[in-house]
């Protein structure tokens, strides 16, 4: 297998709304990782596409839609898409093909836009349902999220003033994001608490908006890394696995699916130790629940851990496991597939020291991105370390 | 190969122009709109047109993987897990366990409600443990519904039944202890 190096990255605005088309969107972060690797569209090899379910953008097919705008023309392109996991699950597909041989530069381009499907992006949701079981009963996706928080919160006695906690800090995280939606600095555990009840345990300020948006990514075999960067950051070690789609047979409190992903990406990157290697992590958090869950599924602590870490500062941006530095979903926004910029674009961005404001403070060396998809199934992750 | 743009912090900035609800609303972009019209019609196939049709009839099915030692609900032709084939049908209980629940104010399309719907998995006894389906719950108000909580089904008369999850209408308390 090659060792495969990132060289750019870039990102849009994040907003419920934007102008550009999904195309546009595509090229406007692509242009920005080109600008960073210092490269133009001849010089990649291939390409691919991560867009979640297309009833968002309400283009059937829309990979082929979207390739123009991701230089992916004349090119081998392909669209990859598991849900919440495409956002990780993209770069890990665009790391293969360098890992493999088959590119020694490799396009990795993310698009979402939420804001077309009407009356509510939550519309499109009626239809990744199990038609017999499920679509009866007129389901909406966030009763899935707070049963799974209710699962989770019960088994292990967490109080909803904890969980409360990770909207707080990853609202604020992404005060210093250019791109973010719902950056806030303000913000308390209070707020997060009296703000509306959605679907009980999950309140408002709970849940990560929609948005539009796009992410990119270039990939890079090592042998040719030094054309690009004398600093390079490599891809450590990637892991994937699914769960059964018989969500309703399986215990949700633990993310088992999402320990076996790590598990292999803690083997491939030679890591034996997590909570001692990883400096920092970019679990998925499309809810404030997710990423106690996702810290816990990532085995970065125990069971029933996370919240308690989150309380005494552990996973503040300053303190000794930094979590969601970006801002997260929370705090960024949550363009399903384009959140590869919060989970994978921001940990290059820090091990390369360029996150600015965000910057984690001594000098992290490894960090891990995790996503999450399809009906409580899906672990996608990737670590980075610098060379 | 191009020079590489030098920026301290990234991104540099944030391509891509907001949009307003009511740029929209008020005409003030370019838009298109469009309404699919489509239809669809599933066949159940053995296993789940089996377990349609015990509803029908107010009972509830499983099937039996031997080789995991599985009382399986809702039932399959096949198991998942051991990937051999699953056999004998086994008769299960209408009353089960709340495993876990929500108190919803949303609709279907994200629409704010006043009462809320109860809805949790509950997994049917007579099953494996952690084995039940996605439901609601009724004859409880939200201040009473607790993980753990020990219920049975209300079935629809038996003539209003359609063949489909609904058939049961919702699960109640279950008074006087049971499974």
């Amino acid at each position: 297998m090659k060792e495969v190096a990132v060289i750019g990255a870039g990102m849009t605005l994040f907003r419920r709304h934007l102008l550009e088309t999904g195309k546009e969107l595509s090229f406007l972060a692509t242009k920005m990782a080109m600008e960073d690797a210092g490269i133009e569209k001849d010089d990649i090899d291939m390409v691919v596409m991560g867009s979640a379910p297309d009833a968002f953008d309400g283009i059937h097919m829309k990979g082929e839609n979207l390739l123009d705008g991701a230089a992916a023309v004349g090119k081998p392109y392909v669209r990859v898409f598991n849900g919440g996991g495409t956002g990780v699950f993209a770069p890990i597909a665009g790391w293969w093909h360098v890992a493999s041989g088959v590119a020694d530069v490799c396009l990795v381009v993310c698009e979402e836009k939420m804001g077309n499907c009407y009356p509510h992006p939550q519309t499109a949701f009626r239809h990744i349902w199990d038609p017999i079981l499920d679509r009866p009963l007129t389901p909406n996706l966030v009763w899935l999220f707070a049963m799974e928080m209710n699962r989770y919160m019960t088994v292990h006695g967490i109080k909803k003033e904890d969980i409360a906690l990770v909207s707080v800090k990853n609202k604020r995280n992404a005060v210093g994001h250019p791109c973010a939606q719902l950056a806030d600095p303000n913000i308390t555990v209070e707020d997060v608490l009296n703000s509306e009840i959605m679907a009980w345990p999950v309140n408002r300020l709970d849940i990560s908006p929609p948005s539009d948006g796009a992410a990119a990514l270039i990939f890079c075999n090592k042998d040719f890394v030094h054309r690009f960067t004398d600093d390079p950051i490599y891809v450590a070690g990637t892991g994937w696995s699914i769960d059964s789609t018989m969500w309703t047979n399986r215990d949700l409190y633990f993310p088992r699916y999402v320990a076996q992903a790590a598990k292999m990406a803690y083997k491939m990157a030679g890591i034996q130790n997590p909570p001692k290697e990883i400096d920092f992590a970019e679990p998925y958090d499309p809810f404030s629940y997710k990423e106690l869950h996702h810290l816990e599924g990532l085995l970065l602590c125990k069971k029933g851990e996370a919240p308690i870490l989150t309380r005494e500062g552990v996973t503040q941006r300053d303190g000794d496991l930094p979590v969601c530095p970006s801002g997260g979903l929370l705090g960024v926004g949550n363009p399903i597939a384009a959140t590869m910029g919060q989970k994978i674009c921001e940990l290059y961005w820090q091990l390369a020291g360029k996150a600015g404001k965000r910057q984690i403070p001594g000098d992290p060396r490894t960090g891990i991105g995790q996503a999450w998809g399809d009906i409580m199934q899906m672990g996608t992750v990737m670590i980075l370390r610098r060379g | 190969m191009v020079e590489k743009k030098e920026y301290k912090e990234w991104p540099p900035y944030a391509p891509g122009t907001y949009v307003r609800e009511s740029d929209i609303r008020d005409k003030k972009i370019t838009y298109t709109w469009w309404e699919p019209e489509v239809q669809y019609s599933w066949s159940l196939g053995p296993a789940m047109s089996k377990f349609i049709q015990g509803l029908k009839a107010g009972k509830i099915y499983g099937i039996h993987c031997k080789r995991c030692k599985r009382v399986i609900v809702p039932p399959r032709m096949f198991c998942e897990y051991c990937y051999g084939p699953t056999e004998e049908w086994i008769e299960l209980k209408d009353t089960g366990t709340i495993e876990t629940f929500s108190i919803s104010y949303l609709d279907p399309d994200a629409r704010r409600i006043e009462e809320p719907i109860l809805v949790g998995v509950v997994s049917i006894g007579g099953a494996s443990p952690k084995h039940g389906f996605m439901h609601y719950f009724g004859e409880m108000t939200k201040d009473e519904i607790k993980i753990g909580m020990k219920v049975k089904a209300v079935w629809k008369p038996e003539n209003e039944r359609e063949g489909s999850i609904t058939d049961i209408k919702y699960f109640k308390p279950l008074k006087g202890g049971g499974e």
